[in-house]
Protein backbone atom coordinates (compact mmCIF):
# COMPACT_ATOMS: atom_id res chain seq x y z
CA UNK A 1 0.00 0.00 0.00
CA UNK A 2 1.37 3.41 -0.95
CA UNK A 3 1.48 5.81 1.98
CA UNK A 4 3.26 8.86 0.61
CA UNK A 5 2.97 9.96 -3.00
CA UNK A 6 5.05 12.79 -4.37
CA UNK A 7 4.25 13.80 -7.95
CA UNK A 8 6.15 16.19 -10.25
CA UNK A 9 7.55 18.18 -7.34
CA UNK A 10 9.57 21.28 -8.32
CA UNK A 11 11.06 24.03 -6.23
CA UNK A 12 13.20 27.10 -6.85
CA UNK A 13 15.02 28.95 -4.10
CA UNK A 14 16.41 32.42 -4.70
CA UNK A 15 15.94 32.03 -8.45
CA UNK A 16 17.87 28.74 -8.57
CA UNK A 17 16.15 25.49 -9.50
CA UNK A 18 16.75 23.07 -6.63
CA UNK A 19 14.27 20.26 -7.27
CA UNK A 20 12.84 19.39 -10.67
CA UNK A 21 10.01 16.98 -11.33
CA UNK A 22 10.62 14.66 -8.43
CA UNK A 23 8.38 11.58 -8.33
CA UNK A 24 8.55 9.33 -5.30
CA UNK A 25 6.18 6.73 -3.84
CA UNK A 26 6.74 5.30 -0.41
CA UNK A 27 5.00 2.13 0.73
CA UNK A 28 3.73 1.64 4.27
CA UNK A 29 6.45 0.15 6.45
CA UNK A 30 9.14 0.73 3.84
CA UNK A 31 12.66 1.96 4.54
CA UNK A 32 13.48 4.30 1.66
CA UNK A 33 16.79 6.09 1.34
CA UNK A 34 17.45 9.19 -0.70
CA UNK A 35 21.05 9.29 -1.75
CA UNK A 36 22.45 12.48 -3.18
CA UNK A 37 25.52 14.69 -3.26
CA UNK A 38 25.94 17.51 -0.79
CA UNK A 39 23.79 20.49 -1.66
CA UNK A 40 21.58 18.56 -4.07
CA UNK A 41 18.38 19.49 -2.26
CA UNK A 42 17.72 16.58 0.10
CA UNK A 43 16.91 18.77 3.08
CA UNK A 44 14.80 20.99 0.83
CA UNK A 45 12.83 17.88 -0.15
CA UNK A 46 12.12 17.18 3.53
CA UNK A 47 11.13 20.78 4.15
CA UNK A 48 8.61 20.49 1.34
CA UNK A 49 6.97 17.28 2.54
CA UNK A 50 7.11 18.62 6.11
CA UNK A 51 5.09 21.62 4.97
CA UNK A 52 7.68 24.26 5.87
CA UNK A 53 7.50 25.61 2.31
CA UNK A 54 5.09 25.31 -0.57
CA UNK A 55 6.36 23.64 -3.77
CA UNK A 56 6.30 25.69 -6.97
CA UNK A 57 4.44 22.86 -8.62
CA UNK A 58 3.54 19.25 -7.95
CA UNK A 59 1.70 17.57 -5.14
CA UNK A 60 2.36 15.61 -1.97
CA UNK A 61 -0.23 13.12 -0.74
CA UNK A 62 -0.24 11.26 2.54
CA UNK A 63 -2.76 8.48 1.93
CA UNK A 64 -5.60 10.34 0.25
CA UNK A 65 -4.89 13.70 1.84
CA UNK A 66 -3.04 16.44 0.04
CA UNK A 67 -0.46 17.85 2.46
CA UNK A 68 1.21 20.56 0.37
CA UNK A 69 2.26 23.25 2.88
CA UNK A 70 0.60 21.42 5.80
CA UNK A 71 2.66 20.91 8.92
CA UNK A 72 2.48 18.20 11.52
CA UNK A 73 1.89 15.25 9.19
CA UNK A 74 5.47 14.03 9.14
CA UNK A 75 7.71 13.10 12.01
CA UNK A 76 11.19 14.44 11.59
CA UNK A 77 14.68 13.95 12.91
CA UNK A 78 16.91 16.86 11.93
CA UNK A 79 20.55 16.81 10.84
CA UNK A 80 21.53 18.00 14.35
CA UNK A 81 19.88 16.27 17.35
CA UNK A 82 17.93 19.44 18.29
CA UNK A 83 16.96 18.45 21.80
CA UNK A 84 15.63 21.13 24.13
CA UNK A 85 18.39 21.80 26.69
CA UNK A 86 16.00 22.55 29.56
CA UNK A 87 14.13 19.28 29.26
CA UNK A 88 15.26 15.91 30.53
CA UNK A 89 15.67 13.06 28.04
CA UNK A 90 12.19 11.87 29.01
CA UNK A 91 10.71 15.35 28.53
CA UNK A 92 12.40 15.59 25.16
CA UNK A 93 11.26 12.28 23.72
CA UNK A 94 7.67 13.10 24.72
CA UNK A 95 7.71 16.44 22.89
CA UNK A 96 6.34 15.15 19.59
CA UNK A 97 3.35 13.54 21.34
CA UNK A 98 2.83 16.57 23.54
CA UNK A 99 2.42 18.86 20.53
CA UNK A 100 -0.29 16.67 19.02
CA UNK A 101 -2.14 15.51 22.12
CA UNK A 102 -1.63 12.46 24.31
CA UNK A 103 1.56 11.52 26.14
CA UNK A 104 2.45 7.88 26.70
CA UNK A 105 5.11 7.82 29.41
CA UNK A 106 5.06 4.07 29.78
CA UNK A 107 5.90 3.42 26.12
CA UNK A 108 8.53 6.17 26.22
CA UNK A 109 10.22 4.59 29.25
CA UNK A 110 10.13 1.22 27.52
CA UNK A 111 11.73 2.57 24.35
CA UNK A 112 14.38 4.48 26.25
CA UNK A 113 15.20 1.25 28.03
CA UNK A 114 15.52 -0.55 24.69
CA UNK A 115 17.73 2.28 23.42
CA UNK A 116 20.09 1.88 26.36
CA UNK A 117 19.03 5.25 27.72
CA UNK A 118 17.04 3.86 30.65
CA UNK A 119 19.52 5.19 33.18
CA UNK A 120 19.49 8.62 31.50
CA UNK A 121 15.72 9.25 31.61
CA UNK A 122 16.18 12.20 33.95
CA UNK A 123 19.48 13.45 32.55
CA UNK A 124 19.74 16.67 30.54
CA UNK A 125 20.95 16.64 26.93
CA UNK A 126 24.32 18.19 27.77
CA UNK A 127 25.09 15.15 29.88
CA UNK A 128 24.80 12.82 26.86
CA UNK A 129 27.33 11.84 24.21
CA UNK A 130 26.70 12.61 20.55
CA UNK A 131 25.44 9.10 19.84
CA UNK A 132 23.11 9.14 22.83
CA UNK A 133 21.63 12.47 21.74
CA UNK A 134 20.94 11.02 18.30
CA UNK A 135 19.29 8.00 19.87
CA UNK A 136 17.09 10.26 22.00
CA UNK A 137 16.16 12.33 18.92
CA UNK A 138 15.28 9.15 17.05
CA UNK A 139 13.13 7.85 19.91
CA UNK A 140 11.36 11.22 19.90
CA UNK A 141 10.62 10.84 16.18
CA UNK A 142 9.53 7.23 16.68
CA UNK A 143 7.16 8.14 19.54
CA UNK A 144 5.58 10.99 17.59
CA UNK A 145 2.08 10.12 16.38
CA UNK A 146 2.84 10.62 12.65
CA UNK A 147 3.20 7.53 10.45
CA UNK A 148 6.16 8.64 8.30
CA UNK A 149 9.54 9.45 9.81
CA UNK A 150 12.07 11.57 7.91
CA UNK A 151 15.67 11.20 9.02
CA UNK A 152 18.06 13.84 7.68
CA UNK A 153 21.62 12.49 7.71
CA UNK A 154 21.27 11.51 11.36
CA UNK A 155 24.68 9.87 11.62
CA UNK A 156 26.83 12.17 9.51
CA UNK A 157 28.31 13.89 12.56
CA UNK A 158 29.33 10.66 14.28
CA UNK A 159 32.67 8.89 14.08
CA UNK A 160 32.96 5.68 12.05
CA UNK A 161 32.69 3.30 15.05
CA UNK A 162 29.68 4.95 16.62
CA UNK A 163 28.07 5.20 13.22
CA UNK A 164 28.08 1.46 12.49
CA UNK A 165 26.86 0.81 15.99
CA UNK A 166 24.04 3.33 15.55
CA UNK A 167 23.07 1.90 12.17
CA UNK A 168 22.67 -1.56 13.67
CA UNK A 169 20.77 -0.13 16.59
CA UNK A 170 18.45 1.82 14.27
CA UNK A 171 17.67 -1.31 12.28
CA UNK A 172 16.96 -3.39 15.37
CA UNK A 173 14.48 -0.79 16.65
CA UNK A 174 12.92 -0.23 13.24
CA UNK A 175 12.50 -3.92 12.54
CA UNK A 176 10.49 -4.12 15.74
CA UNK A 177 8.24 -1.08 15.31
CA UNK A 178 7.96 -1.09 11.51
CA UNK A 179 7.34 2.58 10.89
CA UNK A 180 7.73 4.05 7.42
CA UNK A 181 11.12 5.72 7.11
CA UNK A 182 12.59 8.12 4.58
CA UNK A 183 16.29 8.36 5.24
CA UNK A 184 18.64 10.90 3.71
CA UNK A 185 22.37 10.37 3.38
CA UNK A 186 25.31 10.89 1.07
CA UNK A 187 27.00 7.73 2.25
CA UNK A 188 26.46 4.88 -0.24
CA UNK A 189 27.36 2.10 2.14
CA UNK A 190 25.01 3.39 4.79
CA UNK A 191 22.19 3.53 2.23
CA UNK A 192 22.87 -0.05 1.11
CA UNK A 193 23.10 -1.45 4.60
CA UNK A 194 19.89 0.10 5.88
CA UNK A 195 17.29 0.37 3.16
CA UNK A 196 14.72 -1.59 1.17
CA UNK A 197 15.02 0.80 -1.71
CA UNK A 198 17.39 3.62 -2.73
CA UNK A 199 16.58 6.68 -4.81
CA UNK A 200 19.52 8.60 -6.22
CA UNK A 201 19.24 12.36 -6.62
CA UNK A 202 21.31 14.05 -9.32
CA UNK A 203 23.24 17.22 -8.70
CA UNK A 204 21.38 20.53 -8.78
CA UNK A 205 18.69 20.75 -10.00
CA UNK A 206 17.89 17.41 -8.39
CA UNK A 207 15.96 14.85 -10.37
CA UNK A 208 15.47 11.20 -9.56
CA UNK A 209 18.36 9.73 -11.45
CA UNK A 210 18.15 6.08 -10.56
CA UNK A 211 16.37 3.68 -8.30
CA UNK A 212 17.63 0.46 -6.73
CA UNK A 213 15.66 -2.26 -5.00
CA UNK A 214 17.81 -4.10 -2.48
CA UNK A 215 17.45 -7.87 -2.28
CA UNK A 216 19.10 -8.35 1.14
CA UNK A 217 17.04 -10.22 3.73
CA UNK A 218 15.83 -8.77 7.04
CA UNK A 219 16.96 -8.76 9.75
CA UNK A 220 20.11 -7.34 8.20
CA UNK A 221 23.44 -8.80 9.23
CA UNK A 222 26.69 -6.92 9.31
CA UNK A 223 28.36 -9.46 7.04
CA UNK A 224 26.36 -8.33 4.00
CA UNK A 225 28.80 -5.42 3.90
CA UNK A 226 31.26 -7.89 2.29
CA UNK A 227 28.69 -9.73 0.20
CA UNK A 228 29.43 -9.93 -3.54
CA UNK A 229 25.99 -8.67 -4.47
CA UNK A 230 26.40 -5.76 -2.04
CA UNK A 231 29.66 -4.73 -3.65
CA UNK A 232 28.17 -5.08 -7.13
CA UNK A 233 25.29 -2.75 -6.35
CA UNK A 234 27.64 -0.38 -4.61
CA UNK A 235 29.70 -0.22 -7.78
CA UNK A 236 26.62 0.37 -9.90
CA UNK A 237 25.47 3.24 -7.71
CA UNK A 238 28.94 4.68 -7.64
CA UNK A 239 29.07 4.66 -11.43
CA UNK A 240 25.62 6.21 -11.58
CA UNK A 241 26.73 9.08 -9.38
CA UNK A 242 30.14 9.77 -10.87
CA UNK A 243 28.99 9.13 -14.46
CA UNK A 244 26.79 12.20 -14.30
CA UNK A 245 29.67 14.59 -13.87
CA UNK B 1 32.11 33.27 44.67
CA UNK B 2 33.96 33.91 47.92
CA UNK B 3 37.22 33.03 46.28
CA UNK B 4 36.70 35.63 43.56
CA UNK B 5 35.20 38.20 45.97
CA UNK B 6 38.45 39.20 47.63
CA UNK B 7 39.70 41.40 44.77
CA UNK B 8 36.85 43.94 44.76
CA UNK B 9 36.77 43.75 48.56
CA UNK B 10 40.46 44.62 48.73
CA UNK B 11 40.01 47.46 46.20
CA UNK B 12 37.14 48.86 48.24
CA UNK B 13 39.15 48.61 51.45
CA UNK B 14 42.06 50.49 49.87
CA UNK B 15 39.71 53.19 48.58
CA UNK B 16 38.22 53.69 52.05
CA UNK B 17 41.68 53.74 53.61
CA UNK B 18 42.82 56.40 51.15
CA UNK B 19 39.67 58.42 51.75
CA UNK B 20 40.06 58.21 55.56
CA UNK B 21 43.70 59.29 55.43
CA UNK B 22 43.01 62.10 52.96
CA UNK B 23 40.22 63.53 55.12
CA UNK B 24 42.49 63.33 58.22
CA UNK B 25 45.45 64.81 56.39
CA UNK B 26 43.63 67.80 54.82
CA UNK B 27 41.44 68.27 57.91
CA UNK B 28 38.34 68.48 55.74
CA UNK B 29 35.31 69.68 57.72
CA UNK B 30 32.68 66.97 58.20
CA UNK B 31 29.88 68.98 56.51
CA UNK B 32 31.98 69.02 53.33
CA UNK B 33 33.25 65.46 53.30
CA UNK B 34 33.01 63.15 56.30
CA UNK B 35 35.49 60.29 56.64
CA UNK B 36 34.34 56.66 56.26
CA UNK B 37 34.75 56.07 60.00
CA UNK B 38 32.51 59.07 60.75
CA UNK B 39 29.92 57.81 58.28
CA UNK B 40 30.06 54.37 59.86
CA UNK B 41 29.57 55.83 63.33
CA UNK B 42 26.62 57.91 62.12
CA UNK B 43 25.15 54.84 60.50
CA UNK B 44 25.20 53.00 63.81
CA UNK B 45 23.86 55.84 65.95
CA UNK B 46 21.17 56.69 63.39
CA UNK B 47 20.10 53.09 62.76
CA UNK B 48 16.85 53.15 64.75
CA UNK B 49 15.81 56.38 63.01
CA UNK B 50 16.99 55.20 59.62
CA UNK B 51 15.55 51.70 59.70
CA UNK B 52 11.88 52.66 58.97
CA UNK B 53 13.01 54.70 55.94
CA UNK B 54 15.06 51.78 54.68
CA UNK B 55 12.12 49.41 55.05
CA UNK B 56 9.79 51.80 53.19
CA UNK B 57 12.22 52.04 50.28
CA UNK B 58 12.75 48.27 50.15
CA UNK B 59 9.00 47.74 49.93
CA UNK B 60 8.52 50.44 47.32
CA UNK B 61 11.45 49.25 45.19
CA UNK B 62 10.35 45.61 45.37
CA UNK B 63 6.74 46.44 44.45
CA UNK B 64 7.93 48.73 41.65
CA UNK B 65 10.37 46.10 40.38
CA UNK B 66 7.75 43.37 40.16
CA UNK B 67 5.23 45.63 38.46
CA UNK B 68 7.86 47.17 36.17
CA UNK B 69 9.50 43.87 35.20
CA UNK B 70 6.10 42.27 34.71
CA UNK B 71 5.04 45.14 32.46
CA UNK B 72 8.31 44.79 30.57
CA UNK B 73 7.84 41.09 29.99
CA UNK B 74 4.22 41.46 28.94
CA UNK B 75 5.14 44.28 26.55
CA UNK B 76 7.84 42.12 25.00
CA UNK B 77 5.45 39.18 24.59
CA UNK B 78 2.82 41.39 23.00
CA UNK B 79 5.29 42.95 20.59
CA UNK B 80 6.77 39.55 19.73
CA UNK B 81 3.49 37.75 19.09
CA UNK B 82 1.89 40.66 17.21
CA UNK B 83 4.59 41.93 14.85
CA UNK B 84 2.35 44.61 13.29
CA UNK B 85 2.02 46.24 16.73
CA UNK B 86 5.76 46.08 17.16
CA UNK B 87 6.39 48.31 14.17
CA UNK B 88 4.15 51.07 15.47
CA UNK B 89 4.95 50.88 19.19
CA UNK B 90 8.68 50.20 19.26
CA UNK B 91 9.77 53.80 18.49
CA UNK B 92 7.41 55.06 21.20
CA UNK B 93 9.08 52.74 23.71
CA UNK B 94 12.46 54.20 22.93
CA UNK B 95 11.03 57.71 23.20
CA UNK B 96 9.60 56.84 26.61
CA UNK B 97 13.18 56.38 27.78
CA UNK B 98 14.08 59.89 26.70
CA UNK B 99 11.63 61.63 29.03
CA UNK B 100 13.65 63.03 31.93
CA UNK B 101 12.17 61.50 35.09
CA UNK B 102 12.90 64.68 37.03
CA UNK B 103 10.56 66.58 34.69
CA UNK B 104 7.94 63.88 34.53
CA UNK B 105 7.73 63.29 38.27
CA UNK B 106 6.10 66.62 39.29
CA UNK B 107 3.58 66.17 36.48
CA UNK B 108 2.70 62.72 37.78
CA UNK B 109 2.10 64.22 41.20
CA UNK B 110 -0.24 66.83 39.71
CA UNK B 111 -2.15 64.09 37.91
CA UNK B 112 -2.18 61.33 40.50
CA UNK B 113 -1.51 62.98 43.87
CA UNK B 114 0.97 61.83 46.51
CA UNK B 115 -0.10 58.19 46.79
CA UNK B 116 1.64 55.04 45.62
CA UNK B 117 0.52 55.30 41.99
CA UNK B 118 2.86 58.04 40.70
CA UNK B 119 5.81 56.39 42.48
CA UNK B 120 5.05 53.01 40.95
CA UNK B 121 4.73 54.67 37.55
CA UNK B 122 8.18 56.25 37.91
CA UNK B 123 9.80 52.93 38.90
CA UNK B 124 7.95 51.06 36.17
CA UNK B 125 9.17 53.57 33.64
CA UNK B 126 12.81 52.96 34.55
CA UNK B 127 12.40 49.19 35.08
CA UNK B 128 10.38 47.89 32.16
CA UNK B 129 12.67 48.92 29.33
CA UNK B 130 15.73 46.72 30.01
CA UNK B 131 13.44 43.71 30.44
CA UNK B 132 11.49 44.44 27.24
CA UNK B 133 14.62 44.83 25.14
CA UNK B 134 16.32 41.77 26.62
CA UNK B 135 13.22 39.59 26.23
CA UNK B 136 12.53 40.72 22.66
CA UNK B 137 16.08 39.79 21.83
CA UNK B 138 15.82 36.50 23.70
CA UNK B 139 12.63 35.40 21.95
CA UNK B 140 14.46 35.50 18.63
CA UNK B 141 17.48 33.53 19.82
CA UNK B 142 16.09 30.00 19.44
CA UNK B 143 18.14 28.25 16.73
CA UNK B 144 16.64 27.75 13.24
CA UNK B 145 17.04 23.97 13.63
CA UNK B 146 14.87 23.88 16.74
CA UNK B 147 12.31 26.18 15.13
CA UNK B 148 12.21 23.97 12.08
CA UNK B 149 11.75 20.88 14.22
CA UNK B 150 8.88 22.45 16.14
CA UNK B 151 7.13 23.58 12.97
CA UNK B 152 7.54 20.23 11.21
CA UNK B 153 6.13 18.50 14.27
CA UNK B 154 3.04 20.66 13.82
CA UNK B 155 3.54 23.14 16.69
CA UNK B 156 1.09 26.04 16.78
CA UNK B 157 2.35 29.60 17.24
CA UNK B 158 1.44 29.41 20.93
CA UNK B 159 3.22 26.09 21.41
CA UNK B 160 6.27 27.43 19.62
CA UNK B 161 6.35 30.37 22.00
CA UNK B 162 5.76 28.58 25.29
CA UNK B 163 7.71 25.40 24.58
CA UNK B 164 10.64 26.89 22.68
CA UNK B 165 11.01 30.66 22.44
CA UNK B 166 10.13 31.53 26.02
CA UNK B 167 12.39 29.02 27.78
CA UNK B 168 15.15 29.81 25.32
CA UNK B 169 14.91 33.52 26.16
CA UNK B 170 15.26 33.06 29.93
CA UNK B 171 19.01 33.71 30.14
CA UNK B 172 18.53 36.96 28.20
CA UNK B 173 15.49 37.92 30.26
CA UNK B 174 17.49 37.45 33.43
CA UNK B 175 20.21 39.82 32.29
CA UNK B 176 17.47 42.40 31.72
CA UNK B 177 16.03 41.66 35.15
CA UNK B 178 19.40 42.23 36.80
CA UNK B 179 19.64 45.71 35.29
CA UNK B 180 16.05 46.47 36.24
CA UNK B 181 16.57 45.33 39.80
CA UNK B 182 19.36 47.84 40.35
CA UNK B 183 17.39 50.59 38.56
CA UNK B 184 14.39 49.93 40.76
CA UNK B 185 16.23 51.13 43.89
CA UNK B 186 17.28 54.36 42.14
CA UNK B 187 13.74 54.77 40.82
CA UNK B 188 12.29 54.32 44.30
CA UNK B 189 14.62 56.93 45.83
CA UNK B 190 13.87 59.45 43.08
CA UNK B 191 10.15 58.92 43.42
CA UNK B 192 10.44 59.50 47.17
CA UNK B 193 11.97 62.90 46.54
CA UNK B 194 8.57 63.84 45.15
CA UNK B 195 7.12 63.59 48.59
CA UNK B 196 6.52 60.60 50.81
CA UNK B 197 5.97 59.74 54.47
CA UNK B 198 9.11 57.68 54.73
CA UNK B 199 11.91 56.34 52.55
CA UNK B 200 15.63 56.77 51.94
CA UNK B 201 14.76 59.57 49.49
CA UNK B 202 12.93 61.47 52.25
CA UNK B 203 15.74 60.89 54.75
CA UNK B 204 18.24 62.10 52.18
CA UNK B 205 16.35 65.33 51.44
CA UNK B 206 16.09 66.12 55.15
CA UNK B 207 19.76 65.35 55.71
CA UNK B 208 21.05 67.46 52.84
CA UNK B 209 18.85 70.45 53.68
CA UNK B 210 20.30 70.47 57.20
CA UNK B 211 23.88 69.99 55.88
CA UNK B 212 24.24 66.59 57.56
CA UNK B 213 26.57 65.30 54.89
CA UNK B 214 27.41 62.23 56.99
CA UNK B 215 23.73 61.21 56.89
CA UNK B 216 23.59 61.76 53.14
CA UNK B 217 26.50 59.37 52.82
CA UNK B 218 24.80 56.82 55.04
CA UNK B 219 21.84 57.00 52.67
CA UNK B 220 24.09 56.66 49.62
CA UNK B 221 25.82 53.60 51.03
CA UNK B 222 22.54 51.94 51.84
CA UNK B 223 21.27 52.62 48.32
CA UNK B 224 24.36 50.88 46.96
CA UNK B 225 24.03 47.95 49.34
CA UNK B 226 20.37 47.60 48.45
CA UNK B 227 21.07 47.65 44.72
CA UNK B 228 23.72 44.98 45.16
CA UNK B 229 21.40 42.89 47.28
CA UNK B 230 18.65 43.06 44.68
CA UNK B 231 21.16 42.13 42.00
CA UNK B 232 22.32 39.07 43.90
CA UNK B 233 18.78 37.97 44.67
CA UNK B 234 18.03 37.97 40.94
CA UNK B 235 21.26 36.10 40.28
CA UNK B 236 20.25 33.51 42.83
CA UNK B 237 16.83 33.11 41.24
CA UNK B 238 18.55 32.77 37.87
CA UNK B 239 20.75 29.95 39.09
CA UNK B 240 17.75 28.20 40.48
CA UNK B 241 15.57 28.57 37.39
CA UNK B 242 18.11 28.15 34.58
CA UNK B 243 19.87 25.24 36.22
CA UNK B 244 20.46 23.45 32.88
CA UNK B 245 22.72 26.24 31.67
CA UNK B 246 24.80 26.45 34.82
CA UNK B 247 25.39 22.72 34.83
CA UNK B 248 26.47 23.03 31.23
CA UNK B 249 29.04 25.66 32.20
CA UNK B 250 30.44 23.35 34.84
CA UNK B 251 30.88 20.57 32.31
CA UNK B 252 32.77 22.61 29.77
N1 LIG C 1 16.83 30.18 0.80
C1 LIG C 1 17.64 29.74 -0.18
N2 LIG C 1 17.94 30.52 -1.24
C2 LIG C 1 18.74 30.09 -2.22
N3 LIG C 1 19.33 28.89 -2.24
C3 LIG C 1 19.09 28.06 -1.20
C4 LIG C 1 18.24 28.44 -0.11
N4 LIG C 1 18.19 27.41 0.76
C5 LIG C 1 18.98 26.45 0.25
N5 LIG C 1 19.52 26.82 -0.92
C6 LIG C 1 20.40 26.01 -1.79
O1 LIG C 1 19.69 24.85 -2.11
C7 LIG C 1 20.59 23.76 -2.27
C8 LIG C 1 20.03 22.56 -1.59
O2 LIG C 1 20.10 22.70 -0.21
P1 LIG C 1 19.79 21.48 0.78
O3 LIG C 1 20.06 21.94 2.16
O4 LIG C 1 18.43 20.98 0.48
O5 LIG C 1 20.87 20.41 0.31
P2 LIG C 1 21.23 19.00 0.96
O6 LIG C 1 21.12 18.01 -0.13
O7 LIG C 1 20.42 18.77 2.17
O8 LIG C 1 22.74 19.21 1.32
P3 LIG C 1 23.60 18.56 2.53
O9 LIG C 1 23.93 17.17 2.12
O10 LIG C 1 24.81 19.43 2.58
O11 LIG C 1 22.76 18.64 3.76
C9 LIG C 1 21.93 24.22 -1.71
O12 LIG C 1 22.83 24.34 -2.79
C10 LIG C 1 21.65 25.57 -1.10
O13 LIG C 1 22.71 26.44 -1.37
MG1 LIG D 1 20.86 18.67 4.24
Amino acid sequence: MTLLTVTNLSKQLGGVKILENINVRVKKGEFLTILGPSGSGKSTFFQLIGGLMLPDSGSIYLGNEKINGKRGYISYMPQTPSLLPWRTVMGNVLLGQELKGKKDKQLAAEMLERAGLGAYKDAYPHELSGGMKQRAAFIRALLSPQSVICLDEPFSALDEFTRLHMQKWLLSIWEEYKKTIIFVTHNIEEALFLSDRIIVFSERPATVKAEFKLPFPRPRKENILFDEQFLAIKQKIFREISGGR
Amino acid sequence: MLARGWRPAAALFLLFLFWELAVKFFETPAWLLPSPSQIFATGISEWTKFYPHLLATVKLAAAGFFIGAGTGLLTAMLLHLLPFIKESIYPLLILSQNIPIIVLAPLLIIWFGFGMLPKIIVITLVCFFPVTIAALDGFRQATPELRQYMYMAGATKGQLFWKLEFPYSLPAVFSGLKISATYSVMGAVISEWLGAQAGIGVYMTLASSSFRTDRVFVAIFFIMILSLLFFFLIKLAERFIIHWQYREDVHQ
